[in-house]
């Protein structure tokens, strides 16, 4: 399998990514050279391997909840790129 | 002997000794930084008047004859992808160039609770993606054993400082080696933890079931000082493992006797440059000669390592970095037309080349159609070299392999190929890959006289015997001992 043009379309546009024609041309070329790569392990038996998600034996982890001090409004405001009457301003999202 | 080039135990003994004052140590390191730093370009930001009022604090603490910590006064660098309240945590890219994190890291957190002073944030690639800091959106660090050359990575600046003496010990992040290999190529000790063993609570994602905190120091003395602080279970990671506490300094005993090395013969191949090659035979012969048992194991799945990690931690990237929209914090584009046009174009003028072609071939591997033949294949080629490992670890205490195939290479060496550059991380992804503990040591120069440096490996939460076999071969050798040019050599 290799990457082709319309694939890094197709995967620029589910990133929030847009390319150049130049950087389209180049992604594609990256991209197949590291998809043709990553395709020996297509000749490794897997059969009946389970998948390994991270190593260590650990699921659910839970905790009581409780409410605990949280941090402060305004500094969390801070770091907003944009912000109004002590929200996060964003564009009009439903017309 | 200035003090700025001791060890961290050595300069943390003299502090608590009273031979000098902690305020004495920041202006020799800074005026090191002041020196060198401008041929070096390894940090970011510096935090020099937070760094002196801490050392007035510790000071005032120490005169009273009170406890100051293990790292009592004793100044460190943070990668810039660890969060520390109050101070800029770029990432080194566009994206974050703004962002101050209102709260520190647990590993920042323990270290400052140890005393230690932070001097500033260390430069990076981009997110932690790449092998030489050059996808760094704010500056180029060098080697500083050859000015012409990169100092690895991701961590370069890390590594960089603790080699160029800017700084007593640095913390890194190791995803598929970015502890390790810059490291090899600077000639420090760079320390990559067992997966869990240390808070990942505050690390900005990159892989999340590959990422991992550990130190870059001068010695492996100084490796075991710093993980005893970082080390411990944190209920703000839920991979965090839950175990009884270790003094890793206890495992500083000269003396492998009893301990049987693997050496993985199938897995050091062709690729490797003849002179680390070398240098890895005459470890081997060190540690024959210090009384180690060598042992020949077998890694026939290790070879596979690389395509694997490429696949999962672009997969995992892709997802982690989706966070990024332009919303919350970050970098927002000036215009747009809508919503949608928000996200697009402020992710694509945040984010650097390397960035984006990981998100993409991340979003590949997990895209309908592809998710099966990639990323789930991945995942079980995984168990199998988790297994590969279990299987010759029942035959060995602690594998040895080179750190990298080769030295430090030149600036834009691998711009032509990007899988080039990848694959300078076959020796490193495997214990990513399968979550065990790696460190790298001093191990030797090539003709030019460019750092190698020699890894070993051992089981999951076995720090104890990894340090100890790597403190013995550092003990029988003298690499360690050898300062950088800090020159354009060759």
């Amino acid at each position: 399998m290799s990457v082709s043009k319309e694939d890094v379309k197709h995967i620029a546009k589910l990133s929030k990514l847009s390319l150049t024609e130049e950087e389209l041309e180049k992604y594609t070329n990256n991209l197949s050279e590291i998809v043709n790569f990553a395709n020996e392990l297509s000749s490794i038996n897997v059969e009946n391997v389970k998948p390994t998600a991270h190593i260590l034996d650990i699921k659910n982890v839970f905790r009581k909840d409780e409410v605990e001090a949280s941090y402060n409004r305004e500094e969390i405001l801070k770091n907003a790129p944009s912000k109004d009457a002590g929200c996060i301003s964003v564009p009009k999202v439903v017309e | 002997m200035d003090l700025y080039s001791l060890t961290l135990t050595d300069i943390a003994k003299k502090i608590k000794n009273k031979e000098v004052s902690i305020k004495e140590v920041l202006d020799s390191v800074y005026s090191r930084i002041e020196e060198v730093e401008p041929k070096v370009d390894a940090y970011i930001t510096l935090t020099q008047e937070r760094a002196y009022q801490k050392a007035e604090e510790l000071q005032k603490k120490l005169d009273n004859n009170e406890d100051i910590g293990v790292l009592g006064g004793v100044p460190i660098a943070i990668k810039d992808n660890i969060c520390t309240n109050g101070v800029k945590t770029t990432c080194a890219s566009r994206m974050l160039e703004n962002f101050t994190p209102i709260y520190n890291a647990t590993v920042v957190k323990k270290l400052e609770e140890a005393g230690a002073i932070i001097l500033g944030k260390t430069n990076m690639d981009e997110f932690a993606m790449g092998s030489s800091t050059e996808t760094s959106y704010m500056k180029k660090t060098k080697n500083p054993w050859d000015l012409t050359r990169v100092p690895g990575g991701s961590s370069g600046g890390s590594a960089a400082v603790v080699s160029a003496d800017m700084a007593y010990a640095s913390l890194g992040s190791d995803t598929g080696g970015s502890i390790r290999q810059p490291a090899s190529y600077c000639s420090v000790v760079g320390l990559k933890p067992t997966y869990g063993l240390i808070s990942r609570f505050g690390l900005i994602a990159f892989a999340s079931s590959l990422d991992q905190i550990g130190p870059f120091t001068k010695t492996v003395e100084d490796a075991a000082t710093m993980l005893n602080v970082i080390a411990g279970y944190d209920k703000m990671d839920t991979t965090s493992a839950n175990l009884e506490k270790v003094d890793y300094t206890k495992a500083l005993v000269n003396d492998v006797k009893d301990k049987v090395i693997g050496i993985p013969t199938d897995f050091i191949t062709d690729g490797i440059n003849p002179d680390v090659r070398k240098a890895y035979d005459e470890a081997i012969e060190t540690l024959k000669n210090a009384g180690a048992k060598i042992q020949e194991v077998n890694l026939e799945y290790a070879k596979y390592s690389l395509a694997t990690y490429y696949i999962i931690a672009t997969a995992e990237a892709s997802s982690n970095l989706g966070r990024y929209d332009g919303i919350r914090y970050g970098y927002r584009a000036k215009d747009f037309n809508d919503l949608d046009d928000l996200y697009v174009k402020s992710r694509t003028e945040g984010f650097g080349e390397e960035v984006k072609r990981r998100i993409m071939l991340g979003t590949y591997v997990l895209s309908s159609g592809y998710y099966d033949a990639y990323y789930k294949r991945a995942q079980q080629v995984r168990t199998l070299i988790v297994e590969n490992f279990k299987k010759a670890f029942e035959n060995c205490d602690v594998i040895m392999i080179p750190t990298a195939p080769n030295t430090s290479f030149k600036f834009g060496a691998h711009n032509a190929s990007p899988l080039e550059m990848y694959l300078e991380d076959i020796y490193t992804v495997p214990v990513n890959i399968a979550g065990l503990p790696g460190i790298s040591v001093p191990g030797g120069f090539d003709k030019e006289g460019l750092p190698i440096g020699i890894q070993f490996i051992s089981k999951a939460f076995d720090e104890k015997n990894l340090l100890q076999v790597a403190y013995t071969f550092e003990q029988n050798t003298t690499y360690h001992n050898e300062k950088p040019t800090m020159k354009e050599e060759k």
